[in-house]
């Protein structure tokens, strides 16, 4: 009979770990349903970007506030999960606080950093409850931040707070067992649960018994069905933050990036030797994006990497001034469609062939056209997620497959065909600049 | 200098003496066209003639860029434009352009090499300060612009674009003005509106033109001169000093207006 709390711990585990696999699994395939996008050289530059970005939080300072409670909320997240691999040990072999005799009073230190830091993750996610809450600060909400996203944001939040007391929860009754029971291996006295203790003191040991098990039991199965959550929550960029600055645009954000296959056939046009004319055309599929799969892979992650924090649309330049563009929109409506996408084939549905797609029935023209290509939204997303190229690649999609740029766009591109220049002026008066200078003579 | 400052050698004219200039002056549409702007050409062109540099413009071969049609998604046209200028420009063996606008700076320095055209390519912020540090303009001191109120306006295609965000602040600092910055400034600096192709139509529905949003912050600083540094910029930010009808008091320059005009050119 005592196997049945290891075996009910390894079940649990498996069912979570499954669950985890199945959606990383499903997340791959759904960011892989995007084109090729290189992005695998300069991998010392690479590394640095991750290091300094993602790791070290570089964008988020420029923020002061948030970047201080988000540091206390990320370094309590690495280093309580150290904790998690005693909760496994002790969880498959039976045993409690494993790491206590061998560690010694290292161990008590150690449990009071935890400690401390879980009081930095409680104290940091109050503030951010208060801040969409009751400050509500203006970039978390909007038109794209009704309902779902609003209660995801929310859900992490009070979760973590929970998750946190179930620690100290769990220290404190811990404290008032030891010495009692020779199943709980002294430790030394924990600083910051034991403000808990006066809640406990007068029970049972076989009370305080129930408690510490109950509280370890729902410190591990919520982090176990936390972990399950963050594949479906915006929470996921805690990790992908690092896979998306891995494979950040280490160009000037001013390039856009060339298509080839125009290349090959402006380059046949003008009768110049043309890269791999020879050879028979490779499926040129779509000049542009319509749907997810004419986006690249990188586009995809961005859009499964993004916390939907909007700072990219509290700086865009169209959204400052009313227009519907919202790139934080852009991103979510990318990763929504690549869901929606993904699961249809996982059903054996229509998949991308389902009658939608990304530029119609989740982002409108309306909103592409509105775009400055000014980079604010990319300059401020503190992990480089780069809404501006999505937009680019539809606006391609409209302008060549469609032909349905504004009216204006339009006349623009006859006035560059037949006059060279944006505007319907004369070729020949281009020179006219000189002859008045030297008129001023 | 007695060197007639208003003089504008071709490529074509040097070409047919077998001179190579040193530099060619890659002028953009606007500053071809655009009769503001013009102005900004014209006050470069005496700045080069001044400091005595060998340079060219293309004259009636230089076509656009492509910049706003990549920009509007017509991928096809920019092509066709980036690989005719190519020709011209390799075909009179260019090796070094300066050009006043950000648009087409970016797109020959960043977009061209990929299509076969490589210069060296630099904006005339960066030219204008280049002269500066070298001591060829801006020693007069004691200039019109001296203890004058100047608030710069970032181009999002020099500043985010290209990270050139000190350049166009120390040709500033030469005239020995007082730079007042905004507070959107540097990477947070805000788009005049025009970018990406706005310039060729109007904007989307909204509650406000965002180069009124970005006068407004000019004008806050208290500033009687927004420097500029793009054609685009200029055209934004001069229609919004006109809506909010304070032109009587407030002038919108680019950088090489105020250099020629602080070295009494």
């Amino acid at each position: 009979m005592q196997y049945i709390s290891q075996i009910a711990f390894l079940l649990i585990a498996s069912v979570a770990g499954y669950f985890i696999y199945q959606r990383v699994s499903r997340i791959r395939k759904n960011i892989f349903l995007g084109k090729p996008a290189g992005r695998t050289d300069n991998k010392s530059e690479r590394w640095k970007t991750m290091l300094l970005v993602a790791f070290g939080q570089k964008k988020m300072f420029k923020k002061i506030i948030p970047a201080f409670l988000h540091m206390l909320i990320y370094v309590g997240f690495i280093v309580i999960n150290l904790e998690v691999l005693e909760f496994i040990i002790d969880g498959l072999t039976g045993t409690h606080r494993i790491f206590a005799k061998p560690l010694g009073s290292i161990y008590s230190i150690l449990i009071n950093v935890f400690e401390f830091l879980a009081i930095g993750v409680l104290f940091s996610c109050i503030v951010f409850l208060i801040r969409r809450n009751v400050l509500k600060v203006k970039r978390f909400g909007g038109d794209e931040m009704k309902k779902w996203p609003t209660m995801d944001a929310n859900l992490i939040l009070v979760i973590e707070i929970v998750l946190m007391f179930a620690i100290l929860t769990m220290n404190a009754t811990d404290m008032l067992i030891q010495g009692k029971d020779d199943h709980y291996p002294v430790t030394g006295e924990f600083f910051f649960s034991s403000f808990l203790i006066p809640l406990f003191e007068g029970m049972s040991v076989s009370s305080l018994i129930i408690v510490e098990r109950f509280a370890w039991w729902f410190h591990i199965i919520g982090i176990l069905g936390f972990s399950v959550y963050v594949t479906y929550s915006k929470h996921l960029h805690i990790a992908m933050a690092f896979p998306n600055t891995f494979y950040s645009n280490l160009f000037a954000k001013g390039k856009i990036e060339n298509m080839p296959v125009v290349t090959n056939e402006v380059k046949m046009m003008l009768g110049m030797p043309a890269e791999g004319s020879g050879d028979a055309p490779a499926e040129v599929g779509r000049f542009g994006a319509k749907d997810v799969n004419d986006l690249s892979w990188v586009n995809i992650m961005n859009a499964y990497s993004c916390t939907e924090c909007g700072r990219c649309t509290s700086q865009c330049p169209a959204n400052l001034t009313g227009k519907k563009l919202s790139p934080r929109k852009i991103m979510m409506d990318t990763r929504d469609r690549a869901e929606e996408v993904g699961a249809s084939i996982a059903k054996g549905g229509k998949g991308l062939e389902d009658g939608k797609s990304l530029l119609g029935d989740f982002i409108t023209k309306e909103e592409i056209n509105a775009c400055t290509s000014c980079n604010a939204c990319v300059e401020a997303c503190p992990i480089n997620i780069d809404p501006l190229s999505i937009i680019l690649e539809m606006r391609r999609f409209s302008a060549m497959e469609e032909s349905s740029s504004p009216a204006s766009w339009n006349s623009m591109f006859q006035n560059v065909e037949t006059s060279f220049s944006p505007w319907k002026f004369a070729p020949t008066d281009r020179f006219k600049w000189a002859d008045e200078l030297k008129e001023e003579e | 200098m007695s060197e007639n400052l208003n003089q504008v050698p071709t490529m074509a004219e040097m070409a047919a003496k077998g001179e190579t200039p040193e530099v060619l002056f890659w002028v953009g549409c606007a500053g071809s066209y655009d009769d503001r702007y013009k102005k900004v050409t014209k006050a470069f062109i005496k700045i080069l003639n001044k400091v005595g540099i060998s340079f060219a413009v293309l004259g009636p071969e230089e076509t656009c860029t492509g910049d706003p049609a990549r920009r509007a998604g017509n991928e096809f046209l920019f092509q066709m434009q980036a690989m005719a200028n190519i020709q011209v420009m390799d075909a009179y063996a260019v090796k070094k352009i300066v050009t006043a606008c950000p648009h087409c700076f970016n797109t020959l320095k960043n977009e061209y090499p990929e299509l076969g055209g490589n210069y060296e390519v630099i904006h005339h912020a960066t030219f204008l300060q280049q002269l500066i540090n070298d001591g060829k303009v801006g020693l007069a001191g004691g200039g019109e612009f001296k203890g004058k109120k100047i608030t710069y306006h970032d181009s999002c295609y020099l500043g985010r674009a290209n990270n050139i965000y000190e350049a166009p602040r120390e040709v500033l600092a030469a005239l020995d003005a007082e730079l007042v910055e905004m507070k959107r400034c540097r990477t947070k600096g805000l788009c005049c509106g025009a970018g990406g192709a706005q310039m060729f139509k109007d904007a989307e529905a909204g509650n406000k033109e965002i180069n009124i949003e970005r006068t407004e912050e000019a004008l806050t600083t208290g500033a009687n001169i927004i420097a500029s540094a793009c054609p685009f910029c200029m055209t934004m930010m001069r229609d919004g000093v006109k809506t909010k009808e304070k032109e009587e008091s407030v002038e919108v320059l680019d950088l090489a207006e105020l250099i020629a005009k602080n070295e009494g050119i």
